[in-house]
């Protein structure tokens, strides 16, 4: 099978590798680890079932439990909340890299990809990659049963679908957030606790459900500047209609903001580990 | 030039939990090229430790090592291009196929994609889990789970390999294909560093055996002169009489190959020819009226070639750690 190579030449056959191939390496490593995790959701459709019940049950239960009681609102209440439930479930369901990035750790799959002559960062990347799909599929799933409740685009396609790619570029950002909250806590359970205290005050103390008008003055100061709002904001402009100029920009800055942040913070904290 | 050997170790010191616990403290030793290396310890003795830094998963604190002549912290990246990792720690995608989880290893591995399917498929047929090959990993069994995880060692034919414990937990049967396994890639040419509990696992696959405590080497030579050592056999007399002991371990010192042992009612010999030593034992004790209730022989355990080295039992201690912060129950 294998042949027993002298030291001295292996070495010399494994010089540095060419930066270019490397970053081949980086885009095909990624794609391959991205891949492992939509084949073994495929492979366990039950659990994609439940995943879209929950973004599925709150379009319902917001649309017809509190639809009618929250007012103020101009138009449709309807149209008013979906953005605000796209952001709300690519958040909730950036949960799973923390919690997958754990069990990952704790299982051991990491101890055998750190032993492979992969791109180190690939772990990472592939796991925010992945999301990003599902991601797609998940809003894709909600702007249909919106559409079947009575949820209308007010601009155009092209605002929806600007809209669209606002909230993954927003996903793709928490996805390395709750990565590296799995790489530092370690523990799938503890993954999930943890990832709740960040998740609820961002996504309820929002623009998100209510207009952040209602809210106590000391609420509204967070409610305002807080990347949650901003980018239901610039969705709601760019989909349901008003000024989107400043909304999109704002929610832009938070967007790549994090993403430069928080992607260097999950590498490094990969490669450091243990 | 003479060849350097395989895998070199110098002076590895590992820390964990804050300098509470010393999983390496000064590990030093060498393995030849094509050569098994049986790397022996109970639990928490540095083992798994030193294949992980060997196989470039966590750093040393300090001391060096080397995969065929490649710096293990200065060149990490060309090292995982020559080494394959298998064992208690390195886990694979429970979801997936056995299959996909051999073609995952092989891509990440740079192979390509026909190259990586071909080598799964391959590999599926070599450990006998072609039936299994589209199912999920959760639905197979513990030894079909060690096979597949022998297999993802092999993937991209590395010439050294590290097994952390591959048999530990398997049925007797098992056990034995795992060891025709690595005699066979030891024959082809492969390095083989293997870690174990069991002195029988070292015996029959090791050319040589480091004996591994607290992090260093306490003892290391071919299998058959640590055996020598101990001597072949050991022989347990129990007496009717715990107070006689003293007086039995006396009459029976040149019967074994070294001082006798006393625990309670049991004198413990190492012994070259089990039964001849017996019959010796018993006529002895016989003549000196002492009242034996049953005799005992059985081969050398770690347990034994502990007491003799230490002068301690083996016993488990809280040192090496997965990365994660519980234990895998794999």
């Amino acid at each position: 099978m294998t042949s027993a190579t002298a030291p001295s030449d292996l070495a010399a056959a494994l010089g540095p590798t060419p930066r270019l191939e490397r970053l081949r390496w980086l885009a095909d490593d990624t794609l391959t680890i991205a891949w492992r995790f939509l084949a073994s959701m495929v492979r366990m459709p039950e659990s994609i079932v439940f995943s879209a019940i929950q973004p599925m049950l709150l379009v319902l239960l917001f649309r017809y439990v509190f639809g009618g009681a929250i007012a103020g609102v101009h138009g449709s209440y309807v149209d008013f909340l979906m953005p605000g439930i796209f952001v709300q479930t690519v958040s909730f369901g950036a949960m799973v890299s923390a919690i997958g990035m754990a069990e990952d750790l704790q299982k051991g799959v990491i101890e055998r990809f750190r032993a492979l002559p992969m791109a180190r960062s690939a772990v990472v990347t592939g796991r925010t990659v992945s999301d990003l799909t599902r991601n797609v599929f998940s809003v894709a799933l909600m702007t249909a049963l919106g559409f079947a409740v009575g949820f209308r685009v007010q601009t155009s396609a092209l605002g929806f679908l600007a809209g669209f790619g606002l909230l993954l570029l927003f996903s793709w950002a928490l996805s390395w957030g709750f990565a590296l909250v799995g790489l530092l806590v370690r523990n799938p359970e503890t993954a999930q606790l943890a990832t709740i205290p960040i998740l609820l005050p961002f996504t309820f103390a929002s623009s998100a459900f209510v207009p952040v008008g209602s809210m106590p003055g000391w609420l509204q100061a967070f409610a305002k500047n807080q990347p949650v709002s901003a980018v239901v904001d610039a969705c709601r402009a760019l989909m349901d209609g008003g000024p989107t100029e400043t909304h999109v920009l704002v929610a832009l800055a938070w967007s790549f903001g994090l993403v430069a942040v928080l992607a260097p913070l999950a590498v490094r904290r990969y490669t450091r580990i243990a | 030039m003479p060849e350097r050997p395989a895998i070199e170790v110098h002076d590895l010191v590992k820390v964990f939990a804050r300098g509470r616990v010393r999983a390496l403290d000064g590990l030093s030793f060498e393995a030849g090229t094509g050569t098994i290396l049986g790397v022996l310890g109970p639990n928490g003795a540095g083992k798994t430790t030193a294949v992980r830094i060997l196989s470039t998963v966590i750093r040393p604190d300090s001391g060096r090592a080397a995969i065929l002549g490649i710096d293990v912290g200065g060149d990490p990246a060309a090292v995982r291009r020559i080494i394959g990792l298998a064992g208690q720690n390195a886990a694979v995608d429970e979801n997936l196929s056995g299959r996909q989880n051999l073609q995952m290893i092989g891509r990440l591995s740079h192979m390509g994609r026909g190259p990586a399917r071909r080598r799964a498929d391959e590999l599926l047929e070599q450990f006998e889990l072609t039936h299994a090959a589209t199912r999920p990993l959760k639905t197979y069994s513990g030894g079909m789970r060690r096979r597949l995880d022998l297999a993802a060692a092999l993937v991209a034919q590395p010439p050294v390999l590290f097994f952390d414990e591959p048999t530990t937990g398997l049925d007797p049967h098992t056990r034995q294909d795992m060891w025709t396994w690595t005699e066979r890639l030891a024959r082809a040419g492969t390095t083989v560093l293997l870690t174990t509990q069991y002195l029988e696992e070292a015996d029959r696959l090791a050319d040589r055996v480091i004996v591994v405590d607290h992090g260093r080497v306490i003892a290391e030579g071919t299998p058959a002169a640590l055996k020598a050592e101990l001597g072949a056999t050991v022989l347990l007399v129990t007496l009717e009489d715990h107070e006689r002991a003293r007086d039995a371990a006396a009459l029976l010192e040149t019967v074994g190959s070294r001082p006798p042992t006393v625990e309670d009612h049991v004198v413990e010999l190492n012994v070259d020819n089990g039964p001849r030593a017996g019959s010796e034992a018993m006529r002895a004790l016989d003549a000196a009226g002492i009242a034996v209730l049953g005799l005992e022989l059985r081969q050398p355990s770690l347990d034994d070639v502990f007491l003799r080295l230490t002068g301690r039992k083996a016993e488990a201690e809280p040192g090496a750690r997965p990365l994660a912060a519980a234990p895998a129950a794999t």
